[in-house]
């Protein structure tokens, strides 16, 4: 399987934008999703370096695609998404908006935040030019290998969520400025100060989930450490892997690693919660009851 | 033209209610995965739905049937079936919201109008286009995320008839868009057209302290006399920072009647009522109320002041998304 | 639709003692009779109970001094009045006035819930079962007694009407175009 990485789903400085994909134009992934997915404010400030990205990353060798918004209102918004599709390189559409723009027969790819559940669904997207699918996290295995094959059917690369906090939902109403008491419109970038999400935790002080503006992620990395294999033998073609803000680069060789056969998924979950960032874990989507169960061994923390 | 009163039916005797009550139009699913409000005890059996169609069409009133999950890889002939069963019992259309099924219905139904669900989360004009030229939607129903002028800007791009809702339970997030129930408790609305299920429900309580807990999260501790919400996740109250308090949504429901003038103005054809869970008193008096104030703005008369009010006592309402400063 | 706090009529507790002599076994015995009466006529109301149509339910009527039992036996039921908290998969509990309210189709289950009248406890899906398969059999208990025959008609009658007289709750269905 490949890897591939996703859109970075926080506000991040430019510096730190540009900087993170320097180094991963080093690293043993196959191709990255740039752009921004959760809100367009955000956009302004770190738009002028994707075409310095894009140059570094293929020069790299690497395959480059720009995501679409998640969620299309604004008439900005909607004119962004047009114009993507100028931009020479595929677009991920993470929101079928991004499909109204697309002249019919120009092929694209489709992120995990369009809803792909089914045979019919995926048919139809081949049909329209898709060659490569995210599909939605919350799939169970049994779910993915049937898509996968029929992915492998239609000639459409069919990915799954291999890393990184799950994007649960996506709203109009931007949460990190409701909690510092503003609107969206002026919402003065509260989310910049959380690179990996803000943790949301029960009244009795259990971690829950992540916010992230207009976005809700999981508390957990979702780690498809335990299923790789499954994953593959099921003909699935590549794992995502979803930015953070540390140790992603690390993360990345880890994962090739244990693509490769060099690491048992026990020493891949063990060299993570070797790490400082202390992430939760699960894989509860993939193989368990709910979303947030993990099939390995309790972390401590 | 009046404004169309689409209203919610969990079950026959609610079905028969909302029409006596001066629904325009009802919705409702089969007793199966394939609709949004898949809880027990609710919806129709084939027998019931064909039933139902009549008796609604016999009142003058049209009937709308919600397949509106997305189909799960290997089953998709259940959902197909639904969508076959819904033209023969006689539905008026049929309310969708998966790519796959859509192309289905376009192709194998064309005769059955097709609606998009709001599970489909079309927010702008767009998108709503978009599924207009590809599978023939006759009419979309808008997420939950769009103010009174994006509707009317989204009207303006369109010649897709919109329906909106004004009134009953509120989703934060956009509708089928969202996994937070599954990732508590395993089922989603997407996938199993349960959002927050009963059957992952605990109440707890201890000395007039109730805690609600959903797949073993604690959503929200009321102490004595106050309101119990059900624990629906986005309405939860939670911690984050320095923060204690519902950081998503309060636990209030939607009320626009206020903004029906605004909504016919913005060119909305249909004003949608959430509720199928509710029970057949709840249906028959939120339609009497609706369908009073949409008959009083076409006859040029007030509409009835406050007449909801009572409807919503101990619980409060919202505009929503409909009032900019919501976002 | 949801009443006010203290909207709902309490049985009155004077009342209520000379209930805890009523003799739980006969009354049983009787309360069986009719439901199965009402099952008879009613067949669409276990049906809609799916899954849970064998689920021991406990209504408990807060302010009366005992359980009721409700086993829907797949279509065979059986109730049984019981001393004490009762035992079940399911409990709804709240003024027996709440719960007729229900059965009739005079009050809302959400609304009810919501203002705490109504306390749900155990299978919480189970309890929305029942409601909801309660709220579309369109039952009048008034009507049904009167299909109701059999020994049993004449003590079952008296305490319905010791019922309606001191809940102040019709034990007729409410019209859904009526105004409460």
């Amino acid at each position: 399987m490949d890897l591939t990485v996703g859109p970075v789903q926080f506000f991040w400085s430019a510096e730190r934008w540009s900087a993170f994909y320097d180094d991963l134009a080093q690293a043993p992934v196959d191709r990255l999703v740039l752009g921004e997915l959760v809100c367009s404010k955000r956009l302004p400030f770190f738009q002028d370096r994707i075409p310095d990205a894009i140059a570094t990353l293929t020069d790299a060798g690497k395959e480059v695609a720009l995501t679409s918004l998640a969620l299309v209102t604004l008439k900005r918004e909607r004119k962004a998404t047009g114009a993507l599709a100028e931009m020479g390189i595929p677009i991920e559409v993470n929101d079928l908006t991004a499909l109204a723009h697309l002249p019919e027969g120009m092929p694209f790819w489709v992120g995990p935040l369009v809803n792909v559940y089914n045979e019919g669904t995926i048919s139809w997207l081949a049909g329209r030019g898709a060659t490569r699918i995210c599909l939605p996290p919350e799939l169970p295995l049994d779910s993915v290998a049937r898509l996968a094959r029929t992915g492998a059917d239609l000639g459409v690369a069919i990915e799954v969520w291999g890393h990184g906090r799950l994007p649960l939902a996506i709203s109009g109403r931007c949460y990190h400025a409701r909690m510092h008491g503003r609107t969206k419109d002026n919402c003065q970038f509260a989310c910049e100060d959380d690179p990996d999400g803000l943790d949301v935790k029960t009244l009795d002080g259990q971690p829950f989930l992540a916010m992230n503006g207009v976005q809700t992620l999981s508390d957990t990395h979702a780690c498809a450490a335990y299923q790789a294999d499954a994953l593959a033998d099921a003909g699935v073609s590549a794992l995502r892997l979803s930015p953070q803000s540390s140790g992603f680069d690390a993360l990345c060789r880890l994962y090739r690693q244990l693509l490769d056969g060099h690491l048992s998924g026990d020493q891949l979950v063990e060299a993570i919660g070797r790490d400082e960032t202390g992430a939760r874990l699960s894989d509860g989507f993939l193989t368990g009851a709910r979303g947030v169960d993990w099939s390995g061994k309790a972390m401590s923390g | 033209m009046v404004m169309e009163i689409v209203c919610p039916a969990g079950t026959p005797a609610s079905l028969r209610a909302a029409v006596t009550a001066g629904a325009h139009t009802i919705y409702c699913g089969f007793a199966d995965e394939t609709n949004a409000r898949n809880f027990p005890g609710l919806n129709f059996q084939r027998d019931e739905m064909r039933a139902g169609i009549a008796f609604a069409h016999d009142h003058g009133a049209k009937v709308l049937v919600a397949i509106n999950t997305f189909p799960r890889a290997g089953d998709e002939a259940l959902w197909h079936r639904a969508v076959a069963d819904a033209e023969s019992c006689g539905a008026d259309a049929a309310i969708l919201a998966d790519l796959g099924l859509l192309d289905h219905a376009a192709r194998h139904h064309p005769g059955l109008r097709r609606h998009l669900s709001v599970q489909a989360a079309a927010s702008n004009a767009d998108a709503l286009n978009f599924y207009a030229d590809t599978f023939g939607v006759k009419r979309v129903v808008l997420p939950r995320v769009l103010s009174v002028p994006e509707i009317a800007a989204i009207n303006a791009e369109t010649e897709v008839e919109t329906e909106v809702f004004v009134y009953g339970g509120l989703c934060v997030m956009a509708e089928g868009r969202c996994s937070l129930s599954s990732y508590a408790t395993g089922r989603s609305p997407n996938m199993n057209g349960v959002c927050s299920p009963a059957s992952h429900v605990e109440y707890h309580d201890q000395g007039g302290v109730l805690d609600a807990k959903l797949g073993g999260y604690i959503i929200h501790r009321v102490g004595k006399d106050e309101p119990a919400p059900y624990p629906t996740l986005c309405k939860g109250c939670f911690s984050a920072g320095e923060k204690t308090t519902h950081l998503f949504e309060d636990p209030v429901s939607l009320n626009a009647e206020q903004l029906i003038p605004q909504l016919q103005k913005a060119g909305v054809t249909a004003l949608k009522i959430e509720g199928r869970q509710r029970s057949r008193s709840y249906v028959a008096q939120v339609v009497r109320n609706f369908r009073a104030a949409v008959d009083a703005l076409e006859a040029g008369r007030p509409m009835p002041e406050g007449m909801l009010a009572r409807l919503s006592e101990g619980q409060a309402m919202t505009t929503g998304a409909y009032k900019k400063t919501w976002r | 639709m949801s009443p006010l706090p203290g909207q709902i009529p309490l049985f009155p507790a004077a009342l209520a003692i000379p209930l805890r002599m009523l003799p739980l076994a006969p009354m049983s015995l009787a309360l069986t009779a009719f439901s199965r009466s009402i099952a008879r006529r009613h067949p669409g109301l276990f049906r809609r109970l799916g899954d849970y149509d064998r689920t021991r339910f406990v209504l408990d009527p807060t302010d009366l001094p005992f359980v009721i039992h409700l086993e829907p036996g797949g279509g065979t039921p059986r109730v049984s009045l019981a001393r004490g908290g009762g035992d079940g998969a399911a409990r709804i509990a709240g003024p027996l006035a709440a719960l007729l309210g229900l059965v009739h189709g005079a009050f809302d289950g959400d609304a009810l819930f919501f203002s705490r009248d109504l306390v749900i406890e155990g299978d919480t899906s189970a309890a929305l079962a029942l409601r909801n398969a309660i709220d579309d059999s369109e039952l009048d208990l008034s009507q049904e007694m009167t299909f109701f025959c059999g020994p049993m008609k004449g003590p079952l009658q008296r305490l319905f009407a010791q019922i309606e007289k001191h809940s102040g709750v019709s034990l007729t269905r409410a019209e859904e175009n009526g105004a409460w």
